[in-house]
């Protein structure tokens, strides 16, 4: 077995029974329902903050959009404005097509090489990934976006209307948010790609794996509790309200299997800024996508641009100037 | 040439399932068994060569021996070097710190379609660097390190000679063509991950003569090839003659002419071998044509007689040196613009790098063309402009004659050339021009042309004679597009604006496709180009008969 997803997998079991045990037998509610979150919160605010502002103080020393397109040129050429922007505006768009659609990954093609007479090289049209990746992160934000909930009184009536529309197809008691199953659909097919594409097999670690089954494990612990366990959902606001009004407080009714989904949350907001998490940031800085192709147009400052030395005409007339003399070349310099 | 691998022998070899039997699982335990193998891999640079411009560690060394005669603190250079680049390049940190290995770029790079080495996916070779940067400057690889088996976890490793060996191996194995780019979710772009990879390889004097030579040449003499001016100037001349029995025109051009319009600078392949010679003999015409007809006056020059740059393969400091002749010649000689001829890399280095690094250009003028009066507003800062910019502004204002019937011959395709394509978006202006210049063009699958273009294989320094496998296994997705139009349709010229193309192409097809030729833009414009007082034309510029000339 492949030790790159075995360990990852055994890590996500015992952190969650790490937590399940801790309140379940030792009691330590405090620790998991109090002391942890707020450490977690805290590691991923400052990690993130730290993280962006890093990127932040990097220089930018070239402006080197990677363009998709007909460039702005001559006026009676069609400029294709949103994958070779000239404009801020355009690199605006190009930028929420790219955060809110995926763009680029939309491009996806999958290659085949077919060994025979032909011998063609073949490029179809991939559109899992895509659409395997919007809808995990689509449906993990709805679930993000829902569980404000339980940290808000009253109920913001954004939250209730997205609540309404995630329950929207009315099946079961209580109502199916279809949030739930599409994420953990969605990551067991990302998940299910790592290890069966031979391609994607080789290039994941044990790093990649490692927030795929915490995902697993956080949608499987929440659908197991809203459906199947049915957990004290007023207990378990009293306490996520005291969390955010910084008067900490422990339910009674709540047990193990709340705190366990609790702490791989917690795990997975310490883990964010340290990990490959932090594309959600550095989407948004990406050089190749955030600038306009308009270089030629617009002088692009390099803050750390230094002089050089250089092979100057005269050093190279020098070197040839009886060649030139001899060739008809003009010189500066007769002697 | 006899231990080639014949193309039925390179296409058994391609398998895109990482060999897993073979292969340990974890790519991070195959380290070891990096071979570096002929065929594969460029030799290094020659002392020399590197010595030219002052760059660190020149010495005689062979990438296939144990020892690589290292400075003793070369693991302290790189991780330095790193250190300061992270610093430096926004793109650099960014591009280490977010690749989440989805895998979409995997099957977009052509040294992966036509290797299958699963260490040609961008992502792989983007890793091997990454692996080193999560081990020594993040805070989950000083953190894991510390733990047994910590590092595997992370998938990070230490700078170690094999390591640093299998990084050398594989940046010389990225044309850096930016196609992977394209479908990253992130823009992440292997060819800054890789421009950064050989400029650290350089700390320690680890470059390929390929390119070392071509920037030492260029540096010194003013070109890649190391044409002194006397000579570059005969072989203009051999051109002239060449013309004038084609033509019965004199194209003489002008050398270092003070005051002229404008200064053109194109790539020294395009003096020095064919079929880049007859691109060069139809700029030659053209500007003839453009002197008759309206006066203008251009020039060239042999100080900055080289459009390429491979100080953009070296170091981004490399390249500044070698980017600030066509400034500085275009200050000398006083022109009023610069016009660049047909070429890959040299256009992004100009589109994108150029007036950040030299610029501003305050002495030159805002380019207009003063035959049509269209003023070049994207380049009004810059002040160069593409002759193909250039050249379709003179056919959309109907300034150029044109006879299509002598290219008849010519069933075209057009490759877009990386750079052009993806540094820059140079897309419709050429085949504008092809298109007023020749009848009969089809376009290769949408997969393979424009932003998804795939490279001819030997681009960004990697054309030389030694990685023959490599070159034909990277252009193999290009030649199995041309293959595919000229089964279809017949074509039987593939046109290109790129020097590297009119080098590498040929050779591709030669080896993949034989009958199709490669054929420059501007080849084609002094094709169809009818000079004033010209004699009635027989012979194309390769001076084979002209179409419906030889039945009579």
């Amino acid at each position: 077995m492949n030790q790159r997803y075995l360990i990852p997998l055994t890590a996500v079991f015992l952190l969650f029974l790490l937590a399940y045990a801790g309140v379940e037998g030792l009691g330590l509610q405090v620790v998991f329902g109090v002391l942890i979150p707020y450490l977690a919160i805290a590691a991923f605010v400052i990690g993130f903050v730290i993280k962006v502002k890093g990127w932040a103080a990097s220089a930018v020393p070239f402006r080197i959009p990677t363009t998709c397109g007909q460039q702005k040129s001559l006026p009676w050429i069609k400029q294709n404005t949103i994958d070779n922007p000239s404009t801020s505006t355009g690199v605006f768009v190009r930028m929420l097509l790219e955060i809110f659609a995926f763009r680029s990954l939309f491009r996806n093609t999958k290659a085949a090489f077919n060994r025979n007479a032909s011998n063609k090289l073949t490029y179809s049209f991939e559109i899992f990934l895509w659409v395997g990746a919007l809808a995990f992160h689509y449906a993990f934000l709805v679930v993000l976006l829902r569980h404000f909930r339980f940290f808000t009184a009253p109920v913001p009536e954004v939250i209730q209307t997205l609540e309404y529309l995630d329950g929207i197809i009315q099946v079961g008691l209580p109502g199916l948010f279809i949030s739930g199953p599409v994420l953990l659909l969605a990551t067991l097919f990302l998940l299910s790609r790592r290890i069966f594409d031979a391609k994607v097999s080789y290039i994941s670690q044990a790093a990649d794996y490692f927030p795929l089954f915490l995902i697993i494990g956080i949608a499987a612990t929440g659908i197991a509790m809203r459906y199947f366990t049915k957990v004290d959902i007023i207990g378990i606001k009293e306490m996520t309200m005291g969390l955010v009004t910084f008067h900490p407080h422990i339910p009674e009714e709540v047990g193990g299997l709340f705190y366990g989904h609790l702490f791989l949350v917690c795990i997975l907001f310490a883990y964010f800024p340290i990990s490959k998490l932090m594309h959600m940031g550095g989407v948004f800085l990406s050089p190749t996508r955030n600038m306009a192709n308009n270089t030629r147009a617009q002088r692009h400052i390099n803050p750390w641009n230094y002089d050089v030395p250089i092979h100057t005409y005269e050093q190279y007339e020098d070197h040839f100037r009886d060649k030139m003399i001899e060739a008809g070349l003009p010189v500066d310099k007769k002697e | 040439m006899a231990d080639e691998l014949t193309p039925d022998e390179a296409l058994d070899k391609i398998d895109y399932r990482p060999r897993s039997s073979s292969e340990p699982r974890n790519w991070l335990d195959t380290t070891k068994s990096v071979q570096i193998r002929p065929g594969m891999y460029c030799y290094a640079a020659k002392p020399e060569s590197v010595e030219t411009l002052g760059l660190p560690y020149a010495r005689e060394w062979n990438p296939t021996d144990e020892d690589w005669k290292l400075p003793e603190n070369w693991q302290e250079i790189l991780h330095e070097g790193i250190k300061e680049r992270l610093e430096r390049f926004r793109t650099f940190k960014i591009f280490m710190d977010i690749c989440v290995r989805c895998g979409a770029c995997a099957d977009k790079c052509h040294f992966f379609l036509g290797t299958g080495d699963p260490k040609n996916m961008p992502v792989l070779r983007a890793e091997l660097l990454r692996s080193i940067y999560r081990n020594d400057f993040t805070f989950a690889g000083k953190l894991l390190k510390k733990i047994p088996g910590g590092k595997r976890l992370l998938g990070s490793r230490e700078m170690s000679l094999e390591a640093l060996k299998e990084m050398w191996y594989y940046f010389f194995q990225c044309t850096e063509c930016r196609r992977c780019s394209v479908f990253c979710p992130y823009g992440i772009d292997t060819a800054e991950i890789t421009i950064i990879g050989r400029e650290l390889l350089n700390l320690l004097g680890l470059n390929i003569d390929w390119i070392a030579t071509p920037v030492s040449n260029c540096y010194q003499t003013g070109n890649h090839l190391g044409i002194q001016p006397h000579a570059f100037k005969d072989m203009l001349e051999f051109f002239v003659e060449d013309i004038e029995d084609i033509t019965g025109v004199d194209c003489t051009p002008e050398f270092q002419k003070k005051g002229a319009d404008i200064l053109f600078i194109t790539p020294s392949g395009d003096v020095f071998a064919d079929p880049g010679t007859y691109t060069c003999q139809g700029y030659l015409i053209l500007f003839k044509y453009l002197k008759d007809k309206y006066g203008l006056d251009v020039t060239w020059s042999t100080y900055a007689s080289e459009g390429g740059n491979f100080g953009f393969f070296t170091s981004h400091e490399t390249m500044k040196r070698l980017n600030a002749k066509m400034y500085a010649e275009a200050k000398r000689l006083g022109v009023k613009w610069i016009l660049g001829g047909e070429c890959g890399h040299m256009w992004r280095v100009i589109n994108q790098y150029m007036d950040t690094m030299n610029g501003p250009a305050d002495f030159l003028e805002v380019p207009v063309n003063p035959i049509t009066g269209t003023r070049f507003e994207n380049a009004a800062s810059t002040k160069m402009v593409h002759i193909c910019e250039f050249t379709a502004d003179l056919i959309k204002h109907g300034k150029l004659e044109l006879d299509k019937s002598r290219n008849a011959n010519r069933v075209l395709t057009f490759h877009d050339s990386c750079n052009p394509a993806r540094g820059m978006g140079l897309l419709e202006e050429p085949r504008y021009c092809i298109k007023a210049c020749a009848d009969e063009f089809y376009e290769m699958p949408p997969n393979t042309i424009r932003e998804q273009t795939f490279c001819c294989g030997s681009g960004a320094g990697l054309n030389a004679g030694e990685n023959i496998e490599l070159r034909m296994a990277g252009a193999l997705p290009r030649a199995n597009a041309v293959k595919y139009v000229h089964n279809k349709f017949g074509v039987n010229s593939l046109a290109t604006i790129c020097a590297i193309d009119r080098a590498a192409l040929p050779t591709m097809c030669e080896y993949w496709v034989p009958e199709v030729d490669v054929i420059g833009v501007h080849e084609l414009v002094g094709n169809a180009l009818i000079l004033p007082g010209e004699k009635e034309r027989t012979e194309d510029l390769r001076m084979e008969p002209l179409p419906g000339v030889e039945e009579e």
